[in-house]
């Protein structure tokens, strides 16, 4: 049974790790309705960004501030040169254009810095720490808590502030949005410098499992499931969706693997989404649209 | 003489508009004095949306200029305009269909916040007063166009004769000069055109909004409005008011269909 539990809480700090990625998506899907294509290869860039500004000797918060502020002014931009020449075009139109985004930012990242590996230490031991019996890994917990300071700053912007209701408004209608004064490109430029530092938080901790390299941009592949299942539009949604398939992926690989002969960590929350998919389309917390014929 | 002192709230100088070397409007001239109703009309394609979205500056003119509340400029952008006291609704109503009627109308009143947003995060300082008042002018509105019983109805499921109101009200809940509305009773049967169009007049008369509408029933255009303005291929062929414009013959022409 501690076995159990350990796998368990192992699963669902993992699932925390998920989750920051899928915040990034939920952002930009709230304020426009679309799937931002380039969100693994912001994480890729500002992990880049940042690996190799520490590399060069800058020290670790100055480091975190010019990052972030790299992502601002990549915020301004996309919304100069990528969303305003789009404005009221179809979501559709939107995400093609966010595929292209992810290409040239994947290729400015690795133009501007180099295609090899980086080691990135955040300072934090990964020992595991004894609660009780159970062992838990302390860069998980660090994760842990990092996403949930991260989430009461999200909810307090986005649900206590006119921003919240504007940003539901420009995803729903842009048109009509801009006819009762809300600032479009504002809010756009908002939405995608917060989704840029959750590209930056991600890409650290992420960074710091993996190594700051190319397929740092897959793990958004990781994402998906999550977003199916949590809903595409909630930040809530993003968290539990996390912790399921976090959850579910371990329990599966250890309890069902054997009888399968192992490693279905992989692939177990692609089903677990498709399942999903066939019984609530839109979620578990996902707003379900009514479309009049 | 200030702005606030004219009579005249707006009004367009040989406005031009053309799509990629069609013209959908071409010339047009005519001025809406502050309080009073004035109807667009005209045959389909006639350009009389386009003239509304020139006027709130969704299109951009190529020629001619609109002069609103004193300020004269060849293009705004709709934000500006509204920020500049025009609200307006959609031929296809434009709500946020995800948010529930209130939510909408307090889209409405999205312009008249002052707090900051730190201030409404951390719910300090203006923010929380603020929040009252916000809330209190929508459920006036609300009351006003009677859409009490369905506040915290999702729009979205509303029959589109509600929908088409809740737009109002939206427009209405940013306490506009101008309000355009575009076929405000377009696909409503006669007693909802005719509640429709008493909610328009009580606009006009409580509120003393400045009202520009685009209808296709004469007979609710000729009762409703002070001033009426026909627009006919891109052209404007009258302008003045009801009776006037029901017995020039060029408008029984465009409208009958006579040979032109």
């Amino acid at each position: 049974m501690e076995f159990f539990f350990e796998v368990l809480i192992g699963g669902l700090l993992a699932g925390v790790m998920y989750s920051l990625v899928a915040i990034g998506f939920v952002l930009i899907y709230k304020a426009s309705g679309v799937f931002n294509f380039a969100q693994g290869a912001m994480v890729l860039f500002a992990a880049l960004t940042f690996v190799s500004l520490v590399e060069s000797g800058v020290p670790f918060w100055a480091a975190f501030a010019l990052t972030l502020a790299t992502m601002i002014l990549l915020a301004l931009a996309v919304e100069r040169w990528v969303l305003r020449p789009l404005v009221n075009r179809s979501p559709i139109t939107l995400f093609m254009a966010t595929l292209g985004l992810a290409y040239i930012i994947e290729g400015g990242a690795q133009a501007l810095w180099g295609a090899q590996v980086h080691g990135l230490e955040l300072g934090i031991d990964d020992v595991p720490l004894e609660f009780g019996g159970l062992f838990v890994s302390q860069f998980d917990l660090f994760a842990a808590a990092t996403a949930a300071t991260l989430v009461l700053v999200l909810s307090l912007l986005f649900n206590k502030t006119r921003i919240g209701l504007s940003l539901r408004a420009v995803a729903d209608d842009t048109l009509a949005a801009q006819a009762v004064g809300i600032r479009l490109r504002r809010i756009w430029t908002v939405v995608w410098a917060v989704a840029g530092l959750v590209a930056l938080i991600t890409g650290l901790l992420w960074g710091a499992r993996l190594g700051v390299q190319f397929s740092l941009s897959l793990v958004v592949l990781k994402a998906l499931p999550v977003l199916i299942i949590g809903g595409f539009s909630s930040v809530g949604g993003a968290i539990v969706g996390g912790l399921i398939v976090g959850a579910s992926e371990k329990l599966a690989e250890i309890y069902i693997g054997p009888l399968i002969g192992g490693g279905i960590e992989n692939w177990f929350p692609y089903v677990l989404a498709t399942l999903f998919l066939l019984a609530r389309p839109a979620g578990l917390f996902g707003e379900r649209t009514i479309e009049r014929v | 003489m200030t702005s606030s002192q004219s009579s005249t709230l707006l009004s367009l100088d040989r406005v031009s508009l053309s799509f990629k070397g069609v013209k959908a409007v071409s010339n047009i001239s005519f001025a809406v004095a502050r309080g009073e109703i004035c109807a667009l009309i005209g045959p389909n394609g006639a350009g009389k949306s386009s003239l509304l979205n020139v006027i709130n500056g969704v299109y951009r003119a190529q020629e001619g200029s609109v002069s609103f509340d004193g300020e004269i400029r060849r293009h705004m952008r709709p934000q500006h305009a509204a920020e500049r006291g025009i609200a307006r609704t959609f031929q296809n109503i434009a709500l946020f269909k995800g948010m529930t009627v209130l939510d909408n109308v307090l889209t409405g009143r999205n312009l008249k916040r002052r707090s900051t947003w730190i201030e409404q995060a951390l719910r300090i300082g203006r923010a929380n007063h603020e929040d009252d008042v916000q809330r209190e002018r929508a459920e006036k509105v609300i009351e006003f166009l009677r859409i009490q019983p369905w506040r915290d109805t999702l729009v979205g499921k509303l029959p589109y004769g509600l929908q088409k109101r809740v737009e109002l009200a939206r427009a209405l809940a940013a306490e506009p000069k101008l309000l355009l509305l575009d076929e405000p009773m377009a696909g409503m049967n006669a007693s909802e055109k005719t509640e429709m169009s008493g909610f328009i007049v009580d606009i006009n008369r409580e509120y003393g909004t400045t009202v520009v509408l685009i209808e296709h029933d004469i007979g609710v255009v000729m009762g409703l409005s002070d001033h009426v303005v026909v627009l006919d291929y891109g052209r404007k062929i009258a302008d003045g008011a009801p009776e006037e414009v029901r017995r020039n013959p060029e408008v029984i022409a465009a409208y009958l269909g006579t040979r032109h």
